[in-house]
Protein backbone atom coordinates (compact mmCIF):
# COMPACT_ATOMS: atom_id res chain seq x y z
CA UNK A 1 0.00 0.00 0.00
CA UNK A 2 2.03 3.17 -1.59
CA UNK A 3 1.79 6.29 1.42
CA UNK A 4 0.11 8.70 -1.44
CA UNK A 5 -3.15 9.12 -1.57
CA UNK A 6 -4.94 10.16 -4.43
CA UNK A 7 -8.64 12.41 -4.37
CA UNK A 8 -12.11 11.59 -5.90
CA UNK A 9 -11.45 14.10 -7.90
CA UNK A 10 -8.59 12.79 -9.85
CA UNK A 11 -10.21 8.84 -9.94
CA UNK A 12 -13.53 10.67 -11.74
CA UNK A 13 -11.36 12.54 -14.48
CA UNK A 14 -9.59 8.79 -15.14
CA UNK A 15 -12.45 6.96 -15.47
CA UNK A 16 -14.32 10.02 -17.59
CA UNK A 17 -11.09 9.22 -20.14
CA UNK A 18 -11.72 5.83 -20.21
CA UNK A 19 -15.28 5.91 -20.65
CA UNK A 20 -15.07 8.19 -23.32
CA UNK A 21 -12.26 7.22 -25.21
CA UNK A 22 -12.47 3.03 -24.62
CA UNK A 23 -16.03 2.19 -23.05
CA UNK A 24 -15.19 1.23 -20.30
CA UNK A 25 -17.42 2.23 -17.28
CA UNK A 26 -15.76 1.95 -13.78
CA UNK A 27 -17.93 5.15 -12.11
CA UNK A 28 -19.67 2.16 -10.30
CA UNK A 29 -16.73 0.33 -8.87
CA UNK A 30 -16.78 -0.09 -5.25
CA UNK A 31 -14.28 2.65 -4.16
CA UNK A 32 -12.10 1.18 -1.73
CA UNK A 33 -10.74 -1.05 -4.05
CA UNK A 34 -10.91 1.11 -6.72
CA UNK A 35 -8.83 3.67 -5.28
CA UNK A 36 -6.43 0.83 -4.33
CA UNK A 37 -5.77 -0.21 -7.80
CA UNK A 38 -5.12 3.19 -9.22
CA UNK A 39 -2.57 3.79 -6.76
CA UNK A 40 -1.24 0.36 -7.54
CA UNK A 41 -1.33 1.60 -11.50
CA UNK A 42 0.40 4.84 -10.64
CA UNK A 43 3.27 3.22 -8.66
CA UNK A 44 4.14 0.35 -10.32
CA UNK A 45 4.35 2.41 -13.81
CA UNK A 46 5.60 4.81 -11.71
CA UNK A 47 3.43 7.81 -13.11
CA UNK A 48 1.65 10.91 -11.52
CA UNK A 49 -2.43 10.93 -12.19
CA UNK A 50 -1.89 13.62 -15.11
CA UNK A 51 1.16 11.30 -16.98
CA UNK A 52 -1.37 8.53 -16.52
CA UNK A 53 -4.26 10.50 -18.00
CA UNK A 54 -1.42 11.47 -21.06
CA UNK A 55 -0.63 7.80 -21.58
CA UNK A 56 -4.33 6.81 -21.24
CA UNK A 57 -5.12 9.09 -23.86
CA UNK A 58 -2.28 8.97 -26.39
CA UNK A 59 -1.17 5.44 -26.00
CA UNK A 60 -3.73 3.53 -27.32
CA UNK A 61 -2.23 0.13 -26.56
CA UNK A 62 -1.77 0.64 -23.09
CA UNK A 63 -5.72 0.82 -22.04
CA UNK A 64 -4.92 -3.62 -22.36
CA UNK A 65 -1.94 -3.27 -19.90
CA UNK A 66 -4.68 -0.82 -17.30
CA UNK A 67 -7.04 -2.91 -17.68
CA UNK A 68 -4.72 -6.27 -17.00
CA UNK A 69 -3.57 -4.16 -13.53
CA UNK A 70 -6.99 -2.66 -12.89
CA UNK A 71 -8.73 -5.45 -12.80
CA UNK A 72 -8.18 -8.52 -9.35
CA UNK A 73 -6.70 -11.06 -11.32
CA UNK A 74 -6.21 -12.99 -7.62
CA UNK A 75 -7.69 -16.76 -8.24
CA UNK A 76 -6.97 -20.08 -6.90
CA UNK A 77 -8.21 -23.40 -7.81
CA UNK A 78 -10.81 -25.33 -6.10
CA UNK A 79 -11.19 -21.87 -3.88
CA UNK A 80 -13.28 -23.11 -0.79
CA UNK A 81 -13.71 -26.76 -1.76
CA UNK A 82 -16.59 -27.20 0.20
CA UNK A 83 -18.33 -25.14 -2.76
CA UNK A 84 -17.04 -27.19 -5.09
CA UNK A 85 -18.24 -30.69 -3.18
CA UNK A 86 -21.34 -29.05 -3.07
CA UNK A 87 -21.17 -28.38 -6.70
CA UNK A 88 -20.07 -32.04 -7.03
CA UNK A 89 -22.71 -33.43 -4.56
CA UNK A 90 -25.89 -31.31 -4.96
CA UNK A 91 -25.99 -28.75 -7.61
CA UNK A 92 -24.97 -30.65 -10.78
CA UNK A 93 -26.18 -33.55 -9.84
CA UNK A 94 -29.73 -31.74 -9.63
CA UNK A 95 -29.34 -30.22 -13.35
CA UNK A 96 -28.49 -33.73 -14.15
CA UNK A 97 -31.85 -35.23 -13.31
CA UNK A 98 -33.94 -32.77 -15.77
CA UNK A 99 -31.07 -32.59 -18.63
CA UNK A 100 -28.57 -34.59 -20.10
CA UNK A 101 -26.59 -31.80 -21.57
CA UNK A 102 -25.84 -28.03 -19.99
CA UNK A 103 -24.44 -25.24 -20.50
CA UNK A 104 -22.35 -23.16 -17.26
CA UNK A 105 -21.61 -19.21 -17.47
CA UNK A 106 -17.75 -18.44 -15.78
CA UNK A 107 -18.52 -14.42 -15.57
CA UNK A 108 -14.96 -12.73 -14.93
CA UNK A 109 -13.56 -15.61 -14.72
CA UNK A 110 -9.97 -14.28 -14.49
CA UNK A 111 -6.59 -16.83 -15.14
CA UNK A 112 -8.85 -19.45 -15.16
CA UNK A 113 -8.47 -21.27 -12.42
CA UNK A 114 -11.84 -21.90 -11.64
CA UNK A 115 -12.97 -23.01 -15.04
CA UNK A 116 -10.21 -25.37 -15.06
CA UNK A 117 -11.22 -26.45 -11.19
CA UNK A 118 -15.11 -27.26 -13.12
CA UNK A 119 -13.75 -29.20 -15.83
CA UNK A 120 -11.94 -31.33 -13.87
CA UNK A 121 -14.60 -31.76 -11.55
CA UNK A 122 -16.66 -32.76 -14.60
CA UNK A 123 -14.37 -35.23 -15.95
CA UNK A 124 -14.01 -36.81 -12.56
CA UNK A 125 -18.12 -37.08 -12.91
CA UNK A 126 -17.77 -38.43 -16.85
CA UNK A 127 -19.53 -35.40 -18.19
CA UNK A 128 -17.05 -33.71 -19.25
CA UNK A 129 -18.18 -34.10 -22.52
CA UNK A 130 -22.15 -33.00 -22.19
CA UNK A 131 -21.32 -29.96 -20.37
CA UNK A 132 -20.62 -26.11 -22.90
CA UNK A 133 -18.82 -23.96 -20.53
CA UNK A 134 -17.93 -20.67 -21.69
CA UNK A 135 -15.67 -18.24 -19.52
CA UNK A 136 -15.63 -14.61 -19.96
CA UNK A 137 -13.66 -11.66 -18.96
CA UNK A 138 -12.96 -7.94 -19.86
CA UNK A 139 -9.13 -8.18 -19.82
CA UNK A 140 -7.92 -9.61 -22.58
CA UNK A 141 -4.22 -10.44 -21.65
CA UNK A 142 -5.53 -12.49 -18.58
CA UNK A 143 -7.92 -14.41 -20.90
CA UNK A 144 -4.61 -15.41 -22.98
CA UNK A 145 -3.53 -16.42 -19.72
CA UNK A 146 -6.40 -18.60 -19.04
CA UNK A 147 -6.62 -19.78 -22.54
CA UNK A 148 -2.71 -21.30 -22.47
CA UNK A 149 -3.82 -23.64 -18.89
CA UNK A 150 -0.36 -22.76 -17.74
CA UNK A 151 0.06 -21.67 -13.81
CA UNK A 152 3.62 -21.44 -11.92
CA UNK A 153 3.95 -24.07 -10.15
CA UNK A 154 4.78 -22.42 -6.92
CA UNK A 155 0.55 -21.97 -6.93
CA UNK A 156 0.39 -25.53 -7.17
CA UNK A 157 0.72 -26.25 -3.43
CA UNK A 158 -2.29 -24.47 -2.44
CA UNK A 159 -3.95 -25.91 -5.00
CA UNK A 160 -3.49 -29.11 -4.48
CA UNK A 161 -4.25 -28.43 -0.84
CA UNK A 162 -7.72 -27.28 -2.03
CA UNK A 163 -8.11 -30.40 -4.20
CA UNK A 164 -7.26 -32.72 -1.34
CA UNK A 165 -10.05 -31.44 0.82
CA UNK A 166 -12.27 -31.56 -2.11
CA UNK A 167 -11.28 -35.33 -2.35
CA UNK A 168 -10.92 -35.18 -5.73
CA UNK A 169 -10.56 -38.65 -7.41
CA UNK A 170 -6.67 -38.43 -8.09
CA UNK A 171 -3.78 -36.22 -7.56
CA UNK A 172 -4.27 -32.78 -9.74
CA UNK A 173 -1.05 -33.76 -10.71
CA UNK A 174 -3.30 -35.88 -12.95
CA UNK A 175 -4.02 -33.05 -14.94
CA UNK A 176 -1.06 -31.54 -15.22
CA UNK A 177 2.39 -31.27 -16.67
CA UNK A 178 5.59 -29.69 -15.31
CA UNK A 179 7.81 -27.26 -17.68
CA UNK A 180 10.14 -24.64 -16.96
CA UNK A 181 8.60 -23.99 -13.54
CA UNK A 182 5.29 -23.93 -14.68
CA UNK A 183 2.17 -25.96 -14.29
CA UNK A 184 0.87 -27.01 -18.05
CA UNK A 185 -2.79 -28.26 -17.81
CA UNK A 186 -3.96 -30.93 -20.16
CA UNK A 187 -5.68 -28.91 -23.13
CA UNK A 188 -8.22 -31.23 -23.48
CA UNK A 189 -9.81 -30.22 -20.27
CA UNK A 190 -10.76 -26.98 -22.52
CA UNK A 191 -12.32 -29.13 -25.67
CA UNK A 192 -15.58 -27.79 -24.26
CA UNK A 193 -14.63 -24.61 -22.91
CA UNK A 194 -15.09 -21.24 -25.47
CA UNK A 195 -13.21 -18.10 -23.85
CA UNK A 196 -14.67 -14.67 -24.90
CA UNK A 197 -14.02 -10.90 -24.36
CA UNK A 198 -17.32 -10.19 -22.22
CA UNK A 199 -17.93 -6.56 -20.15
CA UNK A 200 -20.25 -7.46 -16.97
CA UNK A 201 -21.08 -3.78 -16.64
CA UNK A 202 -21.33 -2.49 -20.66
CA UNK A 203 -22.18 -5.91 -22.21
CA UNK A 204 -25.01 -7.36 -23.38
CA UNK A 205 -26.85 -10.65 -22.62
CA UNK A 206 -25.82 -13.15 -24.62
CA UNK A 207 -26.89 -16.77 -24.06
CA UNK A 208 -28.80 -18.87 -21.71
CA UNK A 209 -27.42 -20.66 -18.89
CA UNK A 210 -28.46 -23.23 -16.51
CA UNK A 211 -25.46 -22.78 -13.93
CA UNK A 212 -23.77 -18.95 -13.44
CA UNK A 213 -20.67 -19.00 -11.59
CA UNK A 214 -19.28 -15.41 -10.69
CA UNK A 215 -17.67 -15.58 -6.92
CA UNK A 216 -15.81 -12.82 -5.75
CA UNK A 217 -16.57 -10.73 -9.03
CA UNK A 218 -18.92 -8.39 -7.68
CA UNK A 219 -17.59 -7.32 -4.95
CA UNK A 220 -15.62 -4.73 -6.62
CA UNK A 221 -19.05 -3.26 -7.68
CA UNK A 222 -21.16 -0.52 -5.56
CA UNK A 223 -25.02 -1.85 -4.54
CA UNK A 224 -26.50 -0.01 -7.88
CA UNK A 225 -24.50 -2.00 -9.81
CA UNK A 226 -24.43 -5.26 -8.61
CA UNK A 227 -28.11 -4.89 -8.93
CA UNK A 228 -27.60 -3.91 -12.94
CA UNK A 229 -25.43 -6.43 -13.14
CA UNK A 230 -27.54 -9.26 -11.17
CA UNK A 231 -31.03 -8.71 -13.06
CA UNK A 232 -28.52 -9.73 -16.24
CA UNK A 233 -27.45 -12.87 -14.72
CA UNK A 234 -31.20 -13.68 -13.77
CA UNK A 235 -32.16 -13.10 -17.46
CA UNK A 236 -29.28 -15.29 -18.39
CA UNK A 237 -30.08 -18.23 -16.72
CA UNK A 238 -33.22 -20.58 -17.67
CA UNK A 239 -35.66 -21.06 -14.75
CA UNK A 240 -34.72 -23.04 -12.01
CA UNK A 241 -31.04 -22.27 -12.99
CA UNK A 242 -28.61 -21.45 -10.58
CA UNK A 243 -26.39 -18.57 -9.33
CA UNK A 244 -23.15 -18.79 -7.60
CA UNK A 245 -21.44 -16.14 -5.68
CA UNK A 246 -18.84 -15.80 -3.20
CA UNK A 247 -19.06 -17.43 0.22
CA UNK A 248 -18.90 -13.78 1.78
CA UNK A 249 -21.31 -12.18 -0.82
CA UNK A 250 -25.35 -12.01 -0.45
CA UNK A 251 -28.48 -11.31 -2.28
CA UNK A 252 -29.94 -9.84 0.67
CA UNK A 253 -29.68 -6.26 -0.11
CA UNK A 254 -30.30 -6.79 -3.91
CA UNK A 255 -33.48 -5.97 -5.77
CA UNK A 256 -33.57 -9.33 -7.14
CA UNK A 257 -33.70 -11.64 -4.27
CA UNK A 258 -36.96 -12.48 -4.45
CA UNK A 259 -36.68 -14.05 -7.70
CA UNK A 260 -34.20 -16.31 -6.29
CA UNK A 261 -34.24 -18.49 -3.84
CA UNK A 262 -30.88 -20.31 -1.38
CA UNK A 263 -29.47 -23.39 -1.97
CA UNK A 264 -27.04 -23.63 -0.47
CA UNK A 265 -26.13 -20.87 2.27
CA UNK A 266 -22.94 -21.68 3.37
CA UNK A 267 -21.89 -21.82 0.11
CA UNK A 268 -23.99 -19.19 -1.30
CA UNK A 269 -25.63 -21.15 -4.08
CA UNK A 270 -28.91 -19.54 -5.48
CA UNK A 271 -31.82 -20.78 -7.92
CA UNK A 272 -33.95 -18.88 -10.48
CA UNK A 273 -37.48 -19.46 -9.32
CA UNK A 274 -39.29 -16.78 -11.10
CA UNK A 275 -38.84 -15.55 -14.67
CA UNK B 1 -12.52 12.05 35.99
CA UNK B 2 -11.92 11.55 32.11
CA UNK B 3 -8.19 10.48 32.07
CA UNK B 4 -8.01 9.70 28.26
CA UNK B 5 -9.71 13.21 27.38
CA UNK B 6 -12.69 11.61 25.33
CA UNK B 7 -16.02 12.90 23.65
CA UNK B 8 -19.07 11.55 22.25
CA UNK B 9 -17.58 12.51 18.61
CA UNK B 10 -16.11 8.89 17.58
CA UNK B 11 -17.60 6.57 15.11
CA UNK B 12 -16.18 3.52 15.23
CA UNK B 13 -13.46 1.64 17.11
CA UNK B 14 -10.75 -0.58 15.06
CA UNK B 15 -8.31 -3.18 16.00
CA UNK B 16 -5.89 -5.01 14.02
CA UNK B 17 -4.04 -7.56 15.85
CA UNK B 18 -1.61 -10.53 14.85
CA UNK B 19 0.70 -13.43 16.70
CA UNK B 20 -0.13 -12.75 20.43
CA UNK B 21 -3.23 -11.07 19.88
CA UNK B 22 -5.97 -13.36 20.80
CA UNK B 23 -6.16 -13.23 24.31
CA UNK B 24 -6.05 -9.52 24.39
CA UNK B 25 -8.54 -9.40 22.50
CA UNK B 26 -10.98 -12.23 24.55
CA UNK B 27 -10.24 -9.62 27.56
CA UNK B 28 -11.00 -6.62 25.09
CA UNK B 29 -14.40 -8.40 24.12
CA UNK B 30 -15.64 -9.99 27.22
CA UNK B 31 -15.38 -7.06 29.27
CA UNK B 32 -16.58 -4.36 26.46
CA UNK B 33 -19.80 -2.41 28.13
CA UNK B 34 -22.98 -4.02 27.72
CA UNK B 35 -24.72 -2.13 24.83
CA UNK B 36 -21.32 -0.41 23.81
CA UNK B 37 -22.36 2.78 21.53
CA UNK B 38 -20.06 1.78 18.23
CA UNK B 39 -19.29 -0.54 16.05
CA UNK B 40 -16.09 -2.55 16.44
CA UNK B 41 -13.91 -3.61 13.43
CA UNK B 42 -11.27 -6.43 13.83
CA UNK B 43 -8.90 -7.15 11.56
CA UNK B 44 -6.78 -9.65 12.96
CA UNK B 45 -4.11 -11.88 10.89
CA UNK B 46 -5.97 -15.64 10.90
CA UNK B 47 -5.04 -19.15 8.98
CA UNK B 48 -6.10 -18.66 5.06
CA UNK B 49 -7.76 -21.74 4.62
CA UNK B 50 -9.79 -21.90 7.50
CA UNK B 51 -13.16 -20.40 7.28
CA UNK B 52 -15.30 -21.35 10.48
CA UNK B 53 -14.11 -21.77 14.12
CA UNK B 54 -12.36 -18.41 14.75
CA UNK B 55 -16.02 -16.21 15.35
CA UNK B 56 -17.44 -19.12 16.70
CA UNK B 57 -14.71 -18.87 19.21
CA UNK B 58 -14.41 -15.46 19.87
CA UNK B 59 -17.93 -15.22 20.01
CA UNK B 60 -17.67 -17.63 23.42
CA UNK B 61 -16.74 -15.10 25.59
CA UNK B 62 -17.80 -11.58 23.81
CA UNK B 63 -20.64 -9.67 25.13
CA UNK B 64 -21.37 -9.35 21.74
CA UNK B 65 -21.77 -11.63 19.08
CA UNK B 66 -19.26 -11.25 16.29
CA UNK B 67 -19.90 -11.42 12.89
CA UNK B 68 -17.74 -11.65 9.87
CA UNK B 69 -19.93 -9.25 7.53
CA UNK B 70 -21.25 -10.05 3.79
CA UNK B 71 -19.65 -7.50 1.18
CA UNK B 72 -21.85 -4.57 1.02
CA UNK B 73 -22.80 -5.18 4.49
CA UNK B 74 -24.28 -1.98 6.51
CA UNK B 75 -22.03 -1.16 9.78
CA UNK B 76 -24.16 -0.89 12.87
CA UNK B 77 -23.70 0.46 16.57
CA UNK B 78 -22.80 -1.78 18.54
CA UNK B 79 -21.93 -4.41 15.83
CA UNK B 80 -18.76 -6.39 16.50
CA UNK B 81 -16.92 -6.97 13.21
CA UNK B 82 -13.86 -9.17 12.49
CA UNK B 83 -12.79 -9.53 9.02
CA UNK B 84 -13.57 -12.75 7.01
CA UNK B 85 -10.78 -15.43 6.13
CA UNK B 86 -8.79 -14.56 2.57
CA UNK B 87 -10.45 -11.08 2.14
CA UNK B 88 -9.50 -8.20 2.65
CA UNK B 89 -12.23 -5.70 4.47
CA UNK B 90 -12.45 -2.24 3.98
CA UNK B 91 -14.76 0.32 4.93
CA UNK B 92 -16.46 2.61 2.69
CA UNK B 93 -17.85 6.14 2.49
CA UNK B 94 -21.62 5.66 3.75
CA UNK B 95 -21.10 3.06 6.52
CA UNK B 96 -21.19 0.02 4.57
CA UNK B 97 -18.17 -2.61 4.42
CA UNK B 98 -16.48 -3.99 1.17
CA UNK B 99 -14.93 -6.81 0.80
CA UNK B 100 -11.93 -7.50 -1.40
CA UNK B 101 -9.54 -10.58 -2.73
CA UNK B 102 -6.91 -8.27 -3.67
CA UNK B 103 -2.89 -9.23 -3.48
CA UNK B 104 -2.14 -9.87 -0.02
CA UNK B 105 -0.55 -7.09 1.89
CA UNK B 106 2.22 -7.49 4.29
CA UNK B 107 1.95 -10.96 3.40
CA UNK B 108 -1.76 -10.89 5.02
CA UNK B 109 -4.73 -11.76 3.57
CA UNK B 110 -7.02 -9.44 5.10
CA UNK B 111 -4.37 -6.89 5.85
CA UNK B 112 -4.63 -4.61 8.93
CA UNK B 113 -4.10 -1.74 6.40
CA UNK B 114 -6.05 -2.07 4.10
CA UNK B 115 -8.79 -1.94 6.79
CA UNK B 116 -7.66 0.66 9.04
CA UNK B 117 -6.55 3.29 6.12
CA UNK B 118 -10.06 2.48 4.28
CA UNK B 119 -11.72 3.44 7.90
CA UNK B 120 -9.67 6.09 8.21
CA UNK B 121 -10.71 7.45 5.03
CA UNK B 122 -14.23 7.46 6.09
CA UNK B 123 -14.52 8.23 9.18
CA UNK B 124 -11.22 10.31 9.32
CA UNK B 125 -10.98 12.15 12.85
CA UNK B 126 -13.65 10.00 14.34
CA UNK B 127 -12.33 6.67 14.62
CA UNK B 128 -10.13 5.23 17.45
CA UNK B 129 -7.18 2.60 16.28
CA UNK B 130 -5.91 0.20 18.48
CA UNK B 131 -3.34 -2.24 17.42
CA UNK B 132 -2.13 -5.45 19.39
CA UNK B 133 0.72 -7.53 19.88
CA UNK B 134 1.78 -9.51 16.34
CA UNK B 135 5.39 -10.84 14.42
CA UNK B 136 5.10 -8.32 11.03
CA UNK B 137 4.54 -5.02 10.07
CA UNK B 138 0.94 -4.78 8.98
CA UNK B 139 -1.43 -2.08 10.95
CA UNK B 140 1.98 0.22 11.12
CA UNK B 141 0.62 2.33 7.90
CA UNK B 142 -2.88 2.39 8.64
CA UNK B 143 -2.18 3.32 12.16
CA UNK B 144 -0.33 6.04 10.57
CA UNK B 145 -3.51 7.05 8.25
CA UNK B 146 -5.72 7.41 11.38
CA UNK B 147 -3.12 9.73 12.85
CA UNK B 148 -2.96 12.06 9.61
CA UNK B 149 -6.89 12.18 9.46
CA UNK B 150 -7.13 13.39 13.13
CA UNK B 151 -8.02 9.48 14.69
CA UNK B 152 -7.24 8.51 17.75
CA UNK B 153 -4.38 6.05 17.98
CA UNK B 154 -3.75 3.48 20.42
CA UNK B 155 -1.00 0.40 21.08
CA UNK B 156 -0.01 -2.23 23.43
CA UNK B 157 2.28 -1.99 25.64
CA UNK B 158 5.37 -3.46 23.74
CA UNK B 159 6.25 -4.83 27.03
CA UNK B 160 3.46 -6.56 27.48
CA UNK B 161 3.07 -7.78 23.81
CA UNK B 162 3.70 -11.58 23.59
CA UNK B 163 5.68 -10.13 19.89
CA UNK B 164 6.08 -6.56 19.69
CA UNK B 165 6.84 -5.66 16.37
CA UNK B 166 3.49 -4.82 15.30
CA UNK B 167 2.81 -1.90 17.89
CA UNK B 168 6.74 -1.03 17.54
CA UNK B 169 5.93 -0.52 13.83
CA UNK B 170 3.17 1.95 14.05
CA UNK B 171 5.09 3.99 16.96
CA UNK B 172 7.70 4.35 14.57
CA UNK B 173 5.57 5.52 11.66
CA UNK B 174 3.59 8.21 13.59
CA UNK B 175 2.34 9.53 16.86
CA UNK B 176 0.73 7.48 19.34
CA UNK B 177 -1.69 8.60 21.59
CA UNK B 178 -1.39 6.36 24.41
CA UNK B 179 0.67 3.20 24.73
CA UNK B 180 -1.15 0.92 27.37
CA UNK B 181 -1.46 -2.46 28.44
CA UNK B 182 -4.58 -4.37 27.74
CA UNK B 183 -6.40 -3.95 31.31
CA UNK B 184 -6.16 0.31 30.73
CA UNK B 185 -7.26 -0.57 26.48
CA UNK B 186 -10.19 -1.99 28.38
CA UNK B 187 -10.69 0.84 30.77
CA UNK B 188 -10.56 3.57 28.15
CA UNK B 189 -13.18 1.53 25.97
CA UNK B 190 -15.54 1.76 28.94
CA UNK B 191 -14.68 5.17 29.86
CA UNK B 192 -15.70 5.92 26.13
CA UNK B 193 -18.85 4.19 26.14
CA UNK B 194 -19.70 6.57 29.39
CA UNK B 195 -19.34 9.31 26.96
CA UNK B 196 -22.63 8.32 25.51
CA UNK B 197 -24.66 7.41 27.84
Amino acid sequence: MAVQDIDIADLRKITELVQNRYGYDFRNYAMSSFKRRMLRILELKNLSVENLLKKLNETPGFIDEFLDELTVNVTEMFRDPGFWRVMRDEIIPGILLNHKQFKIWHAGCSSGEEVFSMAILLKEMGILDDVTLIATDLDTNILDKAKSGSYPIKNMELNEKNYIRLEGKGSLKDYYKEENGRAVFDKSLMRNVSFRKHDLVTGEVFNKFDLILCRNVMIYFNQALQNEVLKKFHESLFKYGYLAIGSKESLIWCDIATKFIVVNNEEKVYKKIKD
Amino acid sequence: MNKYNLNNSYKAVVIGGSAGSFQGIVKILSQLPKGFPLPIIMCLHRLKHVRNGFVEALSLKSVIQVTEPYDKEPIRKGGVYLAPSNYHMSVELGNYFALSTEEMVNNSRPAIDITLGSAAFAYRDRLVGILLSGANRDGGLGMKYIKDKGGLTIVQDPGECMIDTMPRAAMALTKIDYVIAVDQIVEFLKELDKQYR
